[in-house]
């Protein structure tokens, strides 16, 4: 099983990228647990500068910006194989 | 260092490289052709007489949205693709080691260009400050980035000119220049909340390697994004800019907007400040008021005020702020937007 981790205060980018993620899991048949991370010291641990920042399996995938759900599959994918 | 995973570069560049030189082609047609369309629409099709007031304001709304939309379209554009060349964690390496003075004239500069989101001012404040980054430098980069808002840029170019839009510019980076300088003189480490100093990680940035294909993709995610969300704004800010612009008497506005009322600087101000993140609306309603002798030192002051002092960006910023000195971080951009009023009244 896949962690997603979404981090961010909660603004519409964290909420729109959680909503991604959550499709392209669904689309996918995966099984993932998806963990909204709204608190600073804890999202700053992944050392990134804006948000809204998207880790799977503890590897940072993308700060700042809001993946198409196309990217967020093949991060997903990707880290499937690894696993 | 660190770097995120290369995103491919997929056979079908040579079809993003085809689209984007269709679009420019596309876009310069539309831009040779709006002018007369709408002097088409008004007069040749609508048969509205010349010289009403009418007739004047809708001509006046038909030429200003499909030109504002399309400078705002294609300047977005350009204007993300060079900010994928910039990144909050290439303009902190930028700004390491950086005196306080020059570090400010940096700051503000990199403020324009590091693409910025509001929501992401705390990581972006704590990764600084650890980083060694002193306060009024941080301060610098977190007024200029919000306050030269690129939305506001291109209309302003689009509805004023090119003058008056360097104008914006030097006044925006003129505010966050010898605003963050003072804020830093006053030493206020104290009252940045104390957890932000506690806060350890690791010192290596996280760098992306980007293709030519993605950064097209995201610049134009990005003028989706923007014109998606001002659209609405800009076509009803027009409409009301453009029966100003038909109906209200010259000179109308001369007694309470002009140079002589003096206390019009700072109400212009203080009405700015709930108007934040509308800036798109506002101008081409200023636009009209200038027109009608409001005067362009209280217009830009105003303008200034809706983008820089914002209610949700304080509400953001107490996060990692005491009171104190968000207070002390706002009263001094409002007070350098005022200075920056006078000024430009006084030398126009």
């Amino acid at each position: 099983m896949l962690t997603i981790k979404i981090l961010g205060s909660g603004c519409e980018n964290c909420k729109r990228l959680a909503w991604l993620a959550e499709r392209a899991v669904n689309h996918l048949g995966i099984e993932a647990q998806i963990i909204k991370v709204t608190e600073y010291p804890e999202i700053m641990k992944y050392n990134i500068m804006s948000t809204p920042g998207l880790v799977i399996n503890e590897k940072l995938v993308s700060a700042g910006r809001i993946p198409s759900e196309a990217e967020i599959t093949t991060f997903l994918t990707d880290a499937l194989e690894r696993a | 260092m660190t770097t995120l995973p290369q995103l491919s570069n997929k056979p079908t560049a040579h079809k993003t490289y085809w689209l984007v030189a269709l679009g420019a082609l596309a876009w310069i047609i539309a831009y040779q052709i709006y002018e007369p369309l709408a002097e088409w629409l008004v007069y040749g099709a609508f048969r509205l007489p010349e010289d009403s007031r009418l007739s004047e304001s809708l001509a006046f709304f038909l030429a200003d949205v499909p030109k504002i939309l399309l400078l705002l379209s294609g300047m977005i554009f350009i204007i993300s693709i060079i900010r994928t060349f910039f990144s909050p964690e290439r303009t902190r390496a930028l700004l390491g080691g950086k005196r306080e003075g020059i570090g400010n004239v940096l700051a503000a500069a990199l403020g324009i260009v590091t693409p910025f989101c509001s929501c992401s001012a705390v990581p972006l404040f704590i990764g600084f400050v650890e980083a060694g980054i002193p306060l009024g430098v941080t301060f610098s980069f977190l007024i200029a980035a919000p306050t030269i808002n690129e939305v506001a840029l291109v209309m302003l170019f689009g509805l004023f000119g090119w003058r008056i839009a360097a104008l914006y510019i030097a006044s925006g980076l003129t505010i966050a220049i010898i605003a963050g300088y003072i804020i830093g003189q006053f030493k206020l480490e104290r009252f940045v909340e104390d957890f932000v100093w506690k806060i350890q990680s690791s010192a290596d940035a996280t760098i992306e390697k980007l293709t030519w294909e993605n950064r097209i993709e995201r610049a134009w995610g990005a003028v989706r994004e923007i014109v998606s969300k001002v659209w609405i704004y800009i076509v009803v800010a027009i409409a009301i800019g453009a029966g100003i612009h038909g109906y209200v008497p010259q000179d109308a506005l001369v007694g309470i907007m002009g140079k002589q009322a003096w206390w019009s600087v700072p109400v212009a101000v203080l009405i700015g400040i709930p108007l934040y993140s509308n800036a798109a609306g506002m101008i081409p309603i200023v636009s009209a008021l200038i027109e009608k002798g409001a005067s362009l030192g209280t217009a830009l002051a105003f303008m200034m005020s809706v983008v820089a002092l914002s209610l949700p960006e304080a509400i953001i910023l107490r996060r990692v702020l005491k009171p104190q000195l968000l207070i002390v971080f706002f009263s001094v951009i409002g007070i350098a937007i005022i200075l920056t009023g006078y000024l430009f009244n006084w030398i126009m």
